[in-house]
């Protein structure tokens, strides 16, 4: 549990971080304690960049437990350390060409290109294909080796954690594929879910590299 | 960007303006009708649960009476009446209820930031309860593992709906889950983006610090629940070994090997306390305004209290192993989490401190919703310090497992935030339906319920005492305990049944207003904060009319001295009526 | 004004109720006088907290109520009594928290000079094993678990061969030595209390967990289970007996090891159909019982539980209850039966007989019964064929008209009340979750269909 402390202790100092650059310390009451003049309502406004970041802290959570609970459950006795397959590091090199390629398509969204934000998210969009099916690849391989799901934790955990990771990406999917339809259909409107997306493809880049460290170092 | 552009939005839109009565009361965009969805649904499963708790009590108080309670159905029904009460009823009303039509509308804002997300946040919520519901119909029954589901015994023979039952209640969970993190992602980012011009953070009422910060908790604690659910589901269905050592069931070997029960409890507890003041956060921030108006006193120590929840929020998730003190998790761990939890009592006892102050040198209306209030507080003392009782590691270890944990927990979750639910139903009601409702009924309601649920809870502190385990279905005959035991739980029955059949006062209330009720005055209780200032009582969609609200003041600008009113609303401008301090409010 | 006075009044009725309520912790048995007083430190400090606070606000209601030409006074904050009331309740916490952990602080350290005995949980019983002379215990391990091996104890190593195994739910401690409790479940979460001693420690299976104390009081202390296990958690039931050094050094000698356990000789069914002879005038010469006699069919009862049966007549937990009419017939027969050889025997031949189902005398409505089954199937299994391990004994093809009585006898408390009786303790609470005759005839009809 300790790796949910930690995680928490971040989210939380973060939080009230956050919370003493708000005007969280001036007396209410006081009506100096606002200047109302220069106070245009929260920020630059950006809602769906808020909600975004809430739900990376809302999956990062849920990951930050599920390693924890990997690394209590590594203690126990009947763990047999996995040799991941060596397909991993390709799809691993996969994902992290369709990160770069989405932050490709992101400067050209920014510079209103049309053209290359299409290639853009063609690009990106084959690339993480080939990453889950890379996934999925894995998983043959591995239940081929005698490695199924019940063979041992350490399988187990391997299932669970790939698994998880692949639907979050498929999530990632989703959005990607509105905004490819929208871009093909040449509306101007997918800059922000663009940005968005890539934010997030970022995200479970780090998710990933994260997971698959610990399952390479155990 | 401005602020218009997101606060003003939907009216600018005006894409989901609802045409028929479809779209209007059951495809709704708008948060106060989805607000009422969420809270009629929660109610609906409450009263579930409540007939679960007097069916309990009709087994725990005349044992050997009931042909239709053995102890298959009774593991099932406490482990449906606590998993409802905590999640599906108080949960779902405390944010996806109270959070949904009080938010916006406190903060001077026209909706919910993601009104198509909000809606489906509901019926995804829907979804969950009806999965819940049929776990009782599937082969097998519902799952009678309690409402802790500890493995291995929620998975293992011994235990009712090993089969079905607990699949559709982990499932249930999960989808619980998602909806919640709809409706979360909502109420954070509506807190932080779409609040009016002037309503800085430390301008909003104590209500909508409550729910924001519950809904925070929320979004980081429901993760430990969704983790430790999805591993318990592989653990069964597919026979991995997570949370599954070796053992020997009934004589035969299920073939588990080497996990660990005691990491299910780990990352439940993790979800499981901060669940707790998920549940107490938002009745803190609403007994707080209820409190303040109707006594017409400011808050009393307004930025304490914030931080509080702050402290509270962050506190509550390093305490979660004093539900384990005596789980044979390692002893040590006692030593930190005993005093990290009487920590946690201090902010919380400085909250009931200034609550009480806020009542002091008031001038105090006892109006319905204030005897709610008040009678919070009560129960609040008495829940939270048996709480004490059972942080103190030492203290735990008698205790714990028996009915004094029962009592505590109903004190200060069973008892205290539901005579919140009342008494924020009662004080809204002018608002959320435009008519009155009968005070005298009401007034009745208040103290059936309070002094009823007393008697319940006072005496079941003296079962735990004695030695009485909690989660047994009968006790037999004892050495230990008195035979007079057994005439307590008889009263205790009594009283419980008396206040589930008193309900049905707040019912005839409801009806009865709704039917005949007195037209409402917009503002009843004189009240400052911003959702009483709406132009139509209730609130049509887009809750402004033209223009959005502007804030000026905080919240609490009651009985500001050299100003004739006894209250100042948070959208009068400030060179009609400056704020407190101006005007030597000094202290 | 009356909302104030009800608060006042509650405050004093809770008083009231606390100072005369005969429902308070049962008189203390061990060492851990220390958890009490941490109580009552705790239970000044808060109660205090309570009268005050809660006076503090009927006194506010009561004095600020609304009057039209009064006005709240206007006052935001005051830092200084904030700070005092903080400190205030940081005393408080502290005066509560510095003995609790100065308490856990003993509890964690298990004195060297403590014995050790181990507490066994699993549905729905309790056992215990003594380490022996050598004072180790052998490996155990829950896959070797088996009907023949109930501790799952390694066979091959030689800390076990002296292990003393208590099958059955009662320990037997020395007074006045400290004793170290290890805790050790074979399937699900249990949990050892014994409210006199005040500790109690959950039993986890795939870990030991421990607890320690000194029994101080001479006497017989009722075991509970107090961690969720199943529909019959509330039957795991056992006792713990405090008793002078000698008295508990005998029990401890007269108690099997597992090496004299594994090494028992199978009862001879040749002696054992001589010594039948008796037994033969009232359950038949088949075993296949008698219902004028009023003796059941024996025939296909598994051995163990006719042991258990027999011992229990022998040692008066079955037949001297006073309204037990035909028990009392049956304890002077088991007395005939010398020795536990003598037992073996008998049984052994019993065993020989042919299982020919007893014959139906009881009809009802088969369906209700069905429904009723479930709770027993859970111990009895879905073929009422009988579980060992959960010490439930088969009842299909068994004389349906005794079922019915011995349901009767553990209804009206005439069996299952013995101190000695646990399992027929268990079985009681069971039986009272049937409602009247027709219940009962509708259940015995469905056990006839298996
Ligand atoms: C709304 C829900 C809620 C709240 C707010 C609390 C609040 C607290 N709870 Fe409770 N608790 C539950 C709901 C809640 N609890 C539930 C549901 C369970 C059981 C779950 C299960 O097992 O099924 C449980 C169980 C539980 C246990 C586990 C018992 C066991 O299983 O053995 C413990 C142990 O530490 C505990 C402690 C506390 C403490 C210290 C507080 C504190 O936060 C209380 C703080 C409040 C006060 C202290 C009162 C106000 C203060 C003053 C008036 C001044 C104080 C002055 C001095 C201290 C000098 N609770
Ligand atoms: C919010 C939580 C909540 C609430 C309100 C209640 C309400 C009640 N509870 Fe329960 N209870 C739990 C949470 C709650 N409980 C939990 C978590 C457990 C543990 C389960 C487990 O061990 O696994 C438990 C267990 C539990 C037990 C222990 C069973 C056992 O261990 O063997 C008992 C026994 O008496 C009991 C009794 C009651 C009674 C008599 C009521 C009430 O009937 C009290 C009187 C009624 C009211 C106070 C009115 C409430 C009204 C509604 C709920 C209706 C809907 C709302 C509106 C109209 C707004 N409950
Ligand atoms: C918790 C486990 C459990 C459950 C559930 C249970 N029993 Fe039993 N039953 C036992 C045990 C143990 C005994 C043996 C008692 C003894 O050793 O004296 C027993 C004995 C009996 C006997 C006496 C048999 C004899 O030959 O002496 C009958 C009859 C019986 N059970 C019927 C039932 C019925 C009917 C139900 C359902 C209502 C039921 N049992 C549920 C554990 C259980
Ligand atoms: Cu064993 Cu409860
Ligand atoms: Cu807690």
């Amino acid at each position: 549990m300790e790796i949910g402390l930690i995680f928490l202790a971040i989210m939380l100092a973060s939080l009230i971080g956050w919370l003493l650059k708000q005007t969280i310390n001036t007396q209410p009451w006081v009506a100096e304690g606002v200047d109302e003049a220069s106070y245009q309502a929260p920020y630059n406004a950006r809602p769906k960049t808020v909600a975004l970041a809430t739900l990376l802290a809302v999956i990062t959570s849920f990951f930050a437990l599920i390693v924890s609970a990997y690394s209590l459950r590594m203690e126990l006795g009947d763990w047999v350390p996995l040799t991941e397959p060596q397909l991993l590091w390709t799809n691993t090199a996969v994902l992290v060409l369709a990160s770069i390629a989405f932050q490709w398509t992101r400067s050209a969204a920014r510079s209103a290109n049309e053209q290359r934000v299409k290639t853009g998210l063609v690009i990106t969009g084959m690339l993480t294909t080939a990453f889950l099916i890379g996934q999925y690849i894995a998983w043959l391989q591995l239940s081929a080796a005698g490695h199924l799901v019940t063979t041992n934790p350490a399988d187990a955990f391997f299932y669970l954690l790939t698994g998880i990771h692949a639907l979050h990406i498929l999530g990632g999917m989703y959005v990607w594929a509105r905004a490819t339809k929208r871009a093909f259909a040449g509306s101007d409107s997918v800059e922000e879910s663009i940005q968005l997306c890539a934010v997030y493809w970022h995200f479970l880049l780090v998710v990933w590299l994260v997971l698959f460290g610990l399952m390479l170092s155990t | 960007m401005s602020y218009v552009a997101i606060a003003d939005r939907d009216h600018e839109e005006e894409h989901h303006d609802p045409q028929t009565f479809i779209t209007k009361y059951v495809w709704s965009q708008d948060h106060k009708v989805i607000a009422i969805q969420y809270g009629c649904t929660a109610i609906f499963v409450g009263l579930i649960a409540l007939a679960l708790s007097a069916m309990m009590r009709l087994q725990l108080g005349f044992p050997d009476t009931f042909s239709f309670i053995n102890p298959e159905n009774y593991y099932q029904f406490i482990t449906m009446h606590g998993m409802i009460m905590v999640i599906y009823l108080l949960t779902a009303l405390f944010l996806g209820g109270f959070g949904n039509y009080l938010i916006p509308l406190m903060i001077g804002s026209r909706d919910m930031v993601f009104p198509y997300l909000n809606m489906l946040s509901y019926w995804v919520y829907l979804l969950s309860v009806i999965i819940l519901i049929a776990s009782f119909f599937v082969p097998g029954g519902a799952t009678g593992a309690g409402w802790t589901l500890y493995p291995p015994q929620a998975i293992m023979q011994g235990t009712p709906g090993i089969d079905l039952g607990i699949i559709l209640m982990l499932a249930s969970l999960g989808v619980f889950i998602v909806a919640f993190t709809m409706g979360g992602l909502n109420y954070v980012t509506t807190v932080l983006q779409a609040r009016c011009k002037g309503m800085t953070l430390m301008r909003m009422p104590l209500s909508i610090w409550g729910i924001f910060m519950a809904t925070i908790l929320g979004l980081l604690a429901f993760p430990a629940l969704l983790v430790s659910a999805i591993m318990m589901m592989l653990d069964k269905t597919i026979m991995t070994s997570f949370f599954m050592p070796a053992i020997s069931s009934m004589g035969a070997d299920p073939g588990y090997t080497g996990g660990s029960p005691i990491l299910f409890q780990h990352l439940f507890w993790f979800f499981g306390h901060p669940e707790v003041y998920i549940v107490a956060l938002p009745a803190f921030g609403i007994v707080s305004d209820l409190l303040s108006t109707h006594a017409r006193k400011n808050i009393f120590g307004y930025r304490m209290m914030v931080w509080a929840i702050i402290a509270i929020g962050g506190l509550s998730f390093i305490v979660w192993a004093h539900h384990m003190y005596v789980s044979g998790m390692n002893p040590y761990f006692g030593f930190f989490f005993a005093t990290t939890t009487l920590i946690i009592a201090v902010p919380t006892a400085l909250k009931v401190y200034n609550w009480v102050l806020t009542l002091w040198e008031g001038n105090i209306h006892l109006r319905t919703p204030m005897l709610f209030a008040i009678g919070f507080i009560f129960t609040f003392i008495h829940g939270g310090l048996t709480g004490l009782f059972l942080g103190n590691v030492t203290i735990d270890l008698p205790l714990s497992d028996t009915y004094f944990v029962v009592a505590h927990f109903h004190m200060v979750m069973g008892v205290s935030p539901i005579l919140v639910v009342f008494g924020a139903i009662y004080h809204w009601w002018p608002k959320i339906t435009g008519k009155m409702y009968n005070e005298t009924l009401g007034k009745w309601h208040f103290w059936m319920t309070f002094l009823g649920t007393y008697a319940i809870y006072l005496p079941m502190h003296y079962l735990g005492f004695a030695g009485v385990p909690r989660r047994y279905f009968a006790m037999g005959n004892t050495d230990f305990l008195p035979d007079s035991a057994q005439d307590l739980n008889a009263a205790i029955t009594i009283s419980a049944l008396f206040v589930a059949a008193t309900q049905i006062l707040f019912f005839i209330n409801v009806f009865i207003s709704l039917r005949n009720g007195k037209k409402a005055d917009p503002n009843p209780w004189d009240a400052t904060s911003l959702e009483w200032q709406t132009p139509d009582t209730p609130p049509k969609h887009g809750n402004w009319g033209h223009d959005l609200p502007e804030c000026h003041r905080w919240a609490y600008d009651y009985s500001v001295p050299g100003y004739d009113d006894d209250f100042i609303p948070q959208n009068v401008p400030a060179d009609i009526a400056p704020a407190g301090r101006d005007h030597g409010g000094e202290h | 004004m009356p909302f104030a006075v009800v608060l006042i009044l509650l405050v004093v009725g809770s008083i009231i109720f606390h100072v005369l309520s005969p429902w308070w912790f049962t008189p203390l048995a061990s060492n851990w006088a220390m958890v009490d007083v941490t109580m009552d430190i705790t239970f000044y400090v808060t109660g205090l907290v309570f009268v005050a606070v809660n006076l503090f606000m009927a006194y506010c209601v009561i004095k600020f109520r609304y009057k039209k030409e009064a006005r709240a006074t206007y006052e935001p904050e005051n830092t200084k009594l904030e700070n005092w009331l903080t400190f205030l309740t940081a005393i408080g916490v502290a005066a509560m928290l510095t003995p609790g952990l100065l308490v856990w602080a003993n509890f964690v350290n298990v004195p060297d000079e403590a014995h050790v005995v181990e507490a066994v949980g699993q549905q729905w019983h309790w056992t215990y094993r003594y380490p022996g002379e050598d004072g180790k215990f052998g490996e155990v391990d829950a896959e070797r678990i088996s009907d023949d091996n109930p501790f799952g104890i390694d066979p091959d190593d030689p800390n076990g061969q002296d292990d003393v195994l208590v099958y059955n739910p009662e320990a037997h401690l020395p007074v006045d030595r400290p004793v170290k409790f290890l805790l050790r479940s074979k399937d699900v979460l249990h949990n050892f209390t014994v409210t006199e001693f005040r500790v109690k420690m959950d039993l986890v299976p795939g870990t030991d967990t421990f607890l320690w104390l000194t029994p101080t009081v001479e006497g017989r202390f009722e075991v509970l289970c107090e961690e969720l296990c199943g529909i019959a958690h509330h039957t795991m039931r056992g006792a713990v007996i405090v008793e002078q050094q000698e008295d508990f050094e005998s029990w401890l000698a007269q108690q099997p090891t597992w090496a004299e356990n594994s090494a028992r000789a199978a009862g001879n069914a040749q002696i054992g159909a001589a010594q039948y002879g008796v037994c033969a005038a009232c359950h038949g010469q088949e075993g296949e019982g008698m219902q004028a006699l009023n003796a059941p069919k024996l025939a296909g009862q598994s051995e163990w539980y006719l042991r258990k049966q027999i011992l229990n007549y022998q040692n008066g937990a079955r037949g001297a209850h006073q309204d037990d009419v035909y028990g009392k017939q049956m304890a002077p027969m088991a007395n005939t039966l010398a020795d536990a050889a003598a037992i073996d025997n008998v049984i052994a031949h019993i065993q020989t007989m042919p299982d020919n189902p007893a014959e139906q005398t009881i009809e009802g409505d088969v369906d209700n019964g069905k429904q009723l089954y479930r709770v027993c199937a859970y111990c009895h299994a879905d073929e009422a064929q009988g579980v060992r391990a959960m010490n439930a004994p088969r009842m299909a093809g068994m004389s349906d008209w005794y079922l019915k009585r011995q349901l009767e006898n553990y209804q009206t408390e005439i069996r299952g009340q013995h101190p000695t009786d646990f399992y027929g303790f268990q079985m009681s609470l069971m039986a009272r979750t049937l409602y009247g005759e027709q219940d009962i005839d509708d259940l015995i009809a469905y056990i006839n269909t298996l």
